[in-house]
């Protein structure tokens, strides 16, 4: 599986042939606390880098989540709208929230590397 | 770790609000509350005189009993909510946090020679919440059993001198206790050690008012609002409805007697997505006629709950509503409150 990559809103991209899948990372979904509704953008939809595209609700509170590069959302995760304890259970899994096409690659590889995104994360506790 | 009303309050402890709150209607959780202000009214007439600022009749309040009620601005607005408790030789009087430097000088204003308020800042206040609370903080003081829904008693317990409240503002059976601060967490330990007893935090306290359909002072209630608007006129005393005596009475009579313009209702949206404080709402397909004032998610319900403010024609039981969270119009409709049901101690 290919590695992650993680933005500093914690948002991280998993690039897999020419398809991104993004989702929230652990450090997120324990920061929210239970996850009770997701809002995910359609199929089709255009996105720009750092538009916020979908919301995530937690018993706590709503936060957007962005788009950590700019790409044509090509579906979104049907079983964490069902189901959206998965965020918390699997945030890196099966908690994805939504997949993008049309990606740059060049601008995925320029996002911070998981020891890069723990480093970044030791600066904020 | 959150601020507060100036303190530092814990949103959750390890179980997280969803477990906190369903724990607290299956078993006990335990609340720290010590923001709350704590006062004491001494002297000849004190009911009397905070009769002057609350429509709450105080001198029917027995000793070893407690009631809620509200204080009044000159316009008729909610100054605050608050209980007070007849001890006998004085009253006891908890106040909000966020409005106790309102309240004390509010009260000092309409007291007579002879009467004194003292506040105290020195005193803890610990509510153990849930079917199973009484009977667990009755294993170290077994009198507490035997209070009712708004009895009040003093109690030692595990060697800590308490006033012992059965009430609280969870909509389950359970106790508020005030303690020396200097005692409080020895206190909260030994109730910590009993079976079935969880410490929660602030974020499930707000869950389980919300679900028991309770107002939180800043979001529900603030001084443009009223005891009629705010659905609290079983907080008016009958012989109160009758002499109109206290602060700002003009407009409550006048709004008993031709209807408020708006109405604290329940809102249930339809569907999983919750609609928060501030979400502004529609009559379905038409115009606005009002606003979410606490909503979210009912861990009880498994669903989003919500109470707010609606023009009192668009206020109607069922009323279908359209929710406008984040510029989406999301369907709703006015509920009946609270959304779980009350399990007091009758």
């Amino acid at each position: 599986m290919a590695e992650l990559r993680f933005t500093k809103d914690h948002e991280w991209v998993r690039l897999e042939g020419d398809v991104a899948t993004i989702g929230i990372t652990d450090h997120a979904q324990n920061a929210l606390g239970d996850v009770v509704f997701v809002d995910l953008p359609e199929a089709g939809r255009e996105v720009t880098e750092g538009e916020a595209c979908a919301v995530v609700e937690s018993v706590k509170a709503a936060s957007d989540v962005y788009a950590p590069v700019a790409g044509r959302v090509v579906e979104a995760n049907a079983a964490v709208a069902e189901n959206p304890a998965l965020i918390n259970s699997d945030p890196t899994g099966d908690g994805w929230f939504f997949k993008l096409t049309a990606v740059d690659e060049a601008a995925i590889a320029a996002l911070m590397d998981e020891a890069a995104y723990a480093a970044f994360l030791e600066t904020l506790a | 770790m959150v601020p507060f009303a100036g303190y530092a309050m814990p949103v959750q402890y390890p179980l997280g609000i969803m477990g906190e709150h369903l724990h607290t209607r299956a078993a006990a959780g335990l609340f720290d509350v010590s923001h709350m202000g704590q006062a004491e009214l001494v002297g000849e007439g004190a009911a009397a005189a905070l009769e002057k600022l609350t429509p709450a009749d105080v001198q029917a309040l027995k000793p070893g009993r407690q009631r809620y009620g509200l204080l009044m601005t000159e316009a008729g607005g909610i100054l605050d909510d608050f209980m007070v408790t007849n001890l006998g030789d004085r009253l006891f009087l908890v106040l909000n946090a966020s409005r106790k430097h309102l309240d004390i000088p509010a009260i000092e204003a309409v007291l007579p020679a002879g009467v004194k308020l003292t506040p105290l800042p020195d005193r803890a206040l610990i509510a153990l919440q849930g079917p199973a609370a009484v009977a667990a903080i009755a294993t170290l003081a077994p009198g507490i059993a035997q209070l009712s829904f708004m009895g009040v008693g003093r109690f030692d317990i595990a060697g800590v001198p308490a006033i012992v409240s059965r009430s609280g503002y969870t909509g389950e059976d359970g106790v508020e206790v005030s303690v020396p601060a200097e005692q409080a967490e020895t206190f909260a330990r030994a109730l910590l050690a009993l079976p079935g007893v969880q410490p929660a935090g602030l974020g499930a306290r707000d869950s389980l008012r919300l679900e028991a359909g309770l107002c939180l002072y800043g979001n529900d209630l603030d001084e443009t609002t009223s005891p009629v608007e705010a659905n609290l006129v079983w907080t008016i005393g009958k012989r109160r409805r009758m002499a109109f005596d206290f602060l700002g009475a003009d407009r409550v009579r006048d709004e008993l007697d031709n209807g408020p313009k708006r109405l604290r209702v329940g809102i249930l949206p339809e569907g999983r997505q919750p609609a928060r404080g501030h979400t502004p709402v529609h009559a379905r397909g038409g115009e606005a006629v009002g606003e979410i004032t606490s909503g979210g998610f009912g861990p009880s319900v498994n669903g989003p709950v919500a109470m707010g403010y609606l023009a009192r024609h668009a206020a109607a039981d069922n009323a279908p509503l359209d929710l406008m969270v984040r510029g989406k119009a999301l369907p709703g409709r006015v509920a009946a409150l609270p959304f779980t049901p009350h399990r007091y101690a009758r």
